[in-house]
């Protein structure tokens, strides 16, 4: 990543919070730290109308793009803003090394609404304006960010082949002094809100398939609970409050069932339970730790952590209960298993020497790749597209949110003003509503 | 502005559901009773008194091995070492002798690693405990393991010598 690059961005930055100062207040900062080695060239010209909104939409747009590490941004400074494919001339865009070029328009609609006409131009083509996407974006005011994100998402697959997950958001843990927050955010950072607040810790969220609800687990009786909460309402719900510790949630794919780690039984062993507590079945038998339950894509199989071994290490059974067969072999510390959304692979924490590090391993052939280099890396989370995976580690004694992509060569650091964050969850994506 | 103002409006209903689960703690606020008694004048003065000169609990007498509560592990072990039996002994025959008395065992884990396996180690911790102290005749309902995990560190540094402290489990009695 060039200078100018990383001062474009910090400006872009810059802008972003002083335009949206209450939202930014909370926000998470994000700094990449690597990048692709081949970066598509794109540009996105300034949207027609969106000087009359704080929030800059093209400036977002190119701000997720490059936070990807696989764009690289063409200046639009000093070039004609087209108000339709019509007034794109090509050959100029093309000139300044640009593949794609987006543009759009901000129309009000009757009653307050919002559209916005997005197109993705070919700037490639000399001859004609061949048009890559066009889209009419129903959206309102307090929902242009939204907006934003989804065309990422669009130009992010027309160029990539794969789906974007800018439109999505996080759920991760901030300590500052003594008070725990759970909060929720937007990809980028942006709009941060607490959904629960606690002088006990808060731990291990995860977002209900459907992105409407979290569970996660609270020490605000003193010992660990697992409650599921609902987004929209605020509402909370106890998923498990039996005698001992209750932890570890994990949703079904079809968001029926949870599976947690409950201690009832004297030691740690997974079971699975309806989201409102009933229904309560235990799935692992062993007479060691069982633990860190994760449901594969299709809903088949968990893996979980387990000692039977005589060390941590990662295991398989089948989601109804089953004999379990040991994944990973290399080290003596392997836990926190996550199947990637595709469910051929699943991220983990190795231990080597001293530092964990986030790893992943395909399951057929059992091939491992260390992704990181840090300490103290803990809390794999997939993005829903499954490019890139979002990690707890330590910088400085400080906690702060770190991802990588899936191949190891893009690296962002997420982190707030003050604070310790951790335990992050990537959330399902948020489809633009018809 | 108007924009602000809503945000701020819901960030305060949100916190308002959200510090309501937090109201069941109080009554978890039994240490003060096992204080010497406070004055009953109307007075707002809420100074104990003079503690009264009687015979000191043994399990607070700093003479005695029931004042030694916390047994503590080497890493990613929840093996007793044998230096901490004769404090655990100690405990099983008082509870034993002390049908009344009730313990939570609370198993803890250095912040290194995997929270949720160090929550599992944390209870694997604090049942080592439990099941000597039961060996030893105390009752099933006189115990309770949780287990904390890495969650509240008695030393927070980077180093063994804030993690050793961190690896353990706390015998502690109801009331206190």
């Amino acid at each position: 990543m060039t200078r100018t690059r990383l001062n474009k961005l910090m400006c872009l930055a810059a802008l972003a919070l002083s335009c949206a100062a209450f939202n930014a207040r909370a926000a998470l900062t994000i700094e990449i730290t690597g990048g692709a080695t081949l970066q598509i060239p794109v540009a996105i010209a300034p949207f027609t109308g969106e000087e009359s909104y704080p929030d800059k939409l093209s400036q977002i747009v190119a701000a997720d793009l490059a936070r990807s590490g696989l764009f690289k941004l063409i200046d639009t400074a000093g070039m004609p803003v087209p108000r339709g494919p019509q007034e794109v001339r090509v050959a100029d865009w093309k000139a300044k090394g640009t593949v794609a070029l987006a543009i759009a328009n901000i129309v009000a609609q009757p009653g307050g609404k919002l559209d916005v006409q997005f197109r993705l131009i070919d700037t490639l083509r000399q001859d004609q304006v061949v048009q890559l996407a066009g889209y009419s974006l129903p959206t309102s005011p307090a929902q242009l960010r939204l907006t934003a994100h989804q065309i990422a998402d669009i130009i992010f697959e027309k160029l990539t082949g794969d789906p974007g997950a800018f439109s999505t958001r996080i759920a991760y843990i901030t300590k500052r002094g003594p008070v725990f927050d759970l909060q929720v955010a937007d990809s980028d950072g942006y709009n941060a809100q607490t959904v629960f607040s606690s002088r006990e810790p808060i731990i291990s969220p995860v977002w209900s398939p459907d992105g409407a609800r979290l569970a996660y687990v609270a020490f605000d009786q003193k010992k660990p609970i697992v409650y599921v909460q609902n987004l929209a309402t605020g509402q909370r719900q106890i998923a498990a409050n039996l005698k001992g510790n209750n932890s570890a949630p994990a949703w079904s794919p079809d968001g029926r069932q949870i599976a947690v780690v409950l201690t009832r039984d004297g030691h740690s062993q997974i079971y699975t339970t309806n989201t409102d507590g009933s229904g309560l079945k235990r799935l692992s038998n062993s007479a060691g730790i069982d633990t860190e339950p994760n449901w594969s894509p299709d809903g088949k199989y968990l893996l979980f952590t387990s000692d039977r071994g005589g060390s941590p290490q990662i295991y398989r059974m089948p989601s109804y209960g089953g004999e379990p067969v040991r994944l990973t072999f290399e080290g003596s510390y392997n836990v926190s298993p996550r199947y990637s959304p595709d469910g051929k692979s699943f991220a983990f924490i190795q231990r080597e020497g001293s530092q964990f590090r986030v790893a992943v391993q395909d399951i057929v052939s059992g091939q491992v790749q260390v992704l990181t280099n840090n300490a103290q890396d803990e809390s794999p989370s997939w993005a829903p597209n499954g490019k890139m995976i979002l990690y707890a580690t330590t910088v400085l004694g400080r906690g702060v949110l770190s991802a990588v992509s899936s191949d190891g060569r893009v690296k962002q650091k997420l982190s707030t003003q003050s604070g310790d964050v951790r335990e992050p969850a990537w959330g399902p994506l948020i489809k633009p509503k018809p | 502005m108007k924009r602000v103002y809503l945000s701020l409006i819901v960030v305060s209903l949100l916190s308002a559901c959200a510090s309501e689960p937090q109201k069941t703690q109080t009554p978890v606020q039994v240490e003060d009773r096992t204080q010497a008694p406070k004055t009953t004048t109307q007075s707002a003065d809420t100074r104990p008194l003079t503690p009264p000169v009687q015979s000191v609990s043994p399990l607070k007498d700093p003479n005695n091995v029931l004042s030694k509560r916390s047994v503590f592990y080497d890493y990613d072990s929840y093996d007793v070492k044998p230096e901490y039996k004769s404090m655990i002994e100690a405990h099983g025959q008082y509870l034993a002798s002390n049908p009344k008395a009730k313990v939570f065992l609370q198993g803890n884990a250095d912040e290194r690693g995997s929270r949720e396996y160090n929550i599992s180690l944390g209870t694997k911790r604090a049942e080592s405990v439990r099941k000597m102290l039961s060996v030893l005749g105390a009752k099933e309902e006189q115990m309770e393991s949780v287990s904390f995990g890495e969650e509240k560190p008695r030393a927070e540094c980077p180093e063994e010598s804030c993690w050793s402290q961190n690896r353990r489990t706390d015998i502690v009695y109801q009331g206190e």
